[in-house]
């Protein structure tokens, strides 16, 4: 009778094959990570910050964002407040150009070296492209150097290509989930919508900001798949939100992602994307807390929004700065990302 | 003369009426107020990196200056 073979561990694969020699873990690699027992988070979050340190370097990408049309939005994505098809709250709202121009400067004087303006919309109109562009163009004329990346929903290549005049160096679009659970959370277009306005991105020039959310149904399968899919798509930077169950939306009663799983998930995303931008979203301050953004800085994650989010507040801007400081983390400047 | 009402400015309704734990849990983590403490209209909230401002047609603008 012969022994069966014994199964490799997944943090030894990965540290050879991850930390080694810069390969992303596959699907089943993924979700033996995030099956890992909590005793093994610590080993994990350690080997995924030692990937990140190798493949990203020591810095922190800081980065500001704010809403400048809020609300009132035709799509029916289940985990959002600015939805107009649910009874939230939220109303809507449009940011004047001063608004705009004092924003990007609150950002810049945190460091950060990004900001990014986000339009709750399926896709721009024309009303909303001139208004970026006026201010953009403000933005400028204030002496704010700030790069600046969007968000505004699904693009035609005319409009790809608008950005790109305008001088957006990013965009972000975030496919939110794996393709085979999309549907259970957005149904007024498709996941593959999405991903088609990545590739025009990403052919345009622009970098490619592409994340999404965890703890919306999905199984850890598809979490997995997930993180492989936004592999394949070899975005510049990956944003990780955590579910705000906000009121009056489909997921008003979802619970908080708990931390330990949290962590599991920050570490398991670097495993699949060594060289990427990993950068703590909405959503981190209930599911971790202070102690727990500090294990995220230290598992893996290389960026942070600062400051507020778009319709929910985050901690203040010099607390994440008073942290990263702490653990003697150097904000990214912006002539590195010129 | 009647009674001053005040509202719950995370769900809206009377601060009288049930438990409002985790209204003000959420309001001192992640929230900005939603409805006006004075009359429970929705307000137009614009939220910024470093603050807020909701404002009431009825009761005016508040922030998170203030």
């Amino acid at each position: 009778m012969t022994a069966a073979p014994e199964r490799i561990d997944v943090l030894d694969e990965a540290r050879e094959q991850v930390l080694e020699r810069g390969v992303g873990l596959s699907e089943a690699q993924v979700l033996q990570v995030l099956e890992l027992p909590d005793d093994r988070i610590p080993e994990l979050l350690a080997l995924a910050h030692e990937v990140r340190e190798r493949w990203c370097g020591p810095e922190v990408e800081v980065e500001g964002i704010v809403s400048l049309k809020t609300g009132g939005c035709p799509e029916d994505c289940h985990f959002c407040s600015q939805s107009g098809q649910f009874p939230s709250p939220v109303r809507s709202a449009w940011l004047d150009i001063p608004g705009l121009v004092r924003a990007a400067r609150q950002t810049r004087e945190t460091g950060a070296t990004e900001f990014c303006i986000v339009a709750a919309v399926r896709g721009p109109d024309k009303r909303l492209l001139s208004q970026v562009r006026d201010g953009i163009k403000a933005i400028r004329e204030d002496g704010n150097d700030i790069q600046i990346a969007c968000s505004l929903g699904m693009l035609t290549q005319e409009q790809v290509d608008e950005l790109v005049a305008m001088g957006v160096h990013r965009y972000n679009h975030n496919l939110e989930t794996a393709r085979s659970h999309f549907p259970n959370v957005v149904t007024t277009h498709s996941w593959e919508e999405r991903w088609d306005t990545l590739r025009m991105i990403r052919d345009a020039g622009m970098e490619v900001c592409c994340g999404g959310i965890i703890g919306m149904g999905e199984t850890l399968a598809q979490r997995a798949e997930f993180a492989v899919q936004l592999a394949e798509l070899e975005p510049d930077e990956v944003p990780l939100n955590f579910l705000i169950p906000n009121p009056g939306t489909p997921y008003e009663n979802y619970p908080v992602v708990e931390g330990a799983e949290a962590l599991r998930t920050v570490g398991a995303f670097r495993l699949a994307l060594p060289r990427t931008i990993l950068r703590f979203a909405g959503g981190r301050e209930l599911t971790f807390g202070d102690l727990g953004a500090k294990q995220g800085m230290l598992g893996g994650i290389n960026a942070i929004i600062v400051g507020n989010y778009l319709t929910n507040l985050g901690r203040p801007a010099q607390q994440d700065l008073d942290m990263l400081e702490e653990l003697s983390m150097p904000i990214k400047a912006l002539s590195q990302t010129l | 003369m009647n009674p001053v009402m005040t509202y719950c400015s995370f769900c809206g309704k009377e601060e009288a009426d049930g438990d409002h734990a985790f209204c003000r849990q959420r309001l001192s983590m992640i929230d900005p107020p939603r409805y006006c403490s004075e009359c429970a209209r929705r307000m137009v909230v614009q939220v910024t990196p470093d603050g807020w401002t909701a404002r009431c047609s009825r009761h005016g603008e508040i922030t998170s200056a203030r």
